[in-house]
């Protein structure tokens, strides 16, 4: 029972996430599988695209009525992951993983500045408007 | 649609984010938003949409190549996904209602989480 009650908070909160921030929400259905319902890491990890499914189909749904969705760069990118996806298990034998998730983690907080750092410079530009 | 640059640059953050998330597991929604805030100019509400719609493609062909190998499993797959369908509508008319900047200063906390989290373990 209690199972049950985590997946649906976890769910809830997972596609708030995935309709704020447009993540899939495999991030947290992956450790849920795995730790709550006991499955293997590979069964999480199919599983969990089997969640994210109607997760980013409502997520998109809700977006398409606000108009934010372009739909033709999506299905460009969803292509050419498919083949991305292909490569990354190909290569994921052949390289050192914990260097390159290292690597990869570096990246992310860099983006991550650079995102913060844009809004900052906007919001500044603004901020005079808010003191009238 | 795009001009011939901007539909390279989508094929290389599709590739660069299937790559990732195949060999990482972190979802490719991490790796499409930021691109497509900084290399191709997309809003913050444009890319977040987009990106779920994208996703949709690759988890619609992952979980067919898993299923087809036993993988998946159904049960659990919708406990979480049923739920995380109603938070994803919320979540859409959250982000509506939040300002661009906040938007992105909050996605930038995630981002930056994400890759502590990926530096120290």
């Amino acid at each position: 029972m209690i199972d049950v009650v985590i997946a649906i908070a976890v769910g809830i909160a997972a596609g708030i996430a995935a309709g704020l921030f447009g993540v899939g929400g495999g991030i947290l259905f992956v450790p849920v599988l795995s730790l709550v319902f006991g499955l293997s890491q590979i069964n999480a990890e199919a599983t969990s695209l089997l969640a994210i499914i109607p997760t980013v189909a409502a997520g998109t749904w809700a977006q398409q009525r606000y108009g934010n969705v372009r739909w033709g760069a999506a299905v460009v990118m969803g292509v050419a992951a498919v083949v991305g996806v292909e490569a990354g298990v190909q290569i994921a034998t052949a390289l050192p993983e914990s260097t390159l998730q290292r690597l990869f983690g570096l990246l992310m907080i860099a983006g991550a500045a650079q995102i913060a750092w844009r809004a900052r410079g906007k919001s500044g530009s603004d901020s005079g408007a808010r003191g009238r | 649609m795009a001009d011939r640059g901007t539909t390279l640059r989508l094929v290389l953050i599709g590739l660069v984010s299937g790559f990732f998330s195949a060999l990482l597991g972190v979802g490719g929604g991490l790796v499409m938003v930021p691109l497509l805030l900084l290399w191709v100019g997309f809003r913050q509400r444009e890319a977040s949409a987009t990106s779920l719609a994208a996703i949709g493609i690759i988890a619609a062909v992952g979980v067919t190549l898993y299923a087809v190998r036993g993988h998946v499993e159904v049960g659990p797959g919708l406990l979480l996904g049923i739920p995380a369908a109603a938070g994803a509508v919320v979540g859409a008319v959250l982000q509506q209602r939040l300002h661009p900047h906040v938007l992105s200063f909050a996605f930038a906390v995630l981002l930056a989480g994400v890759g502590v989290y990926l530096v120290v373990t």
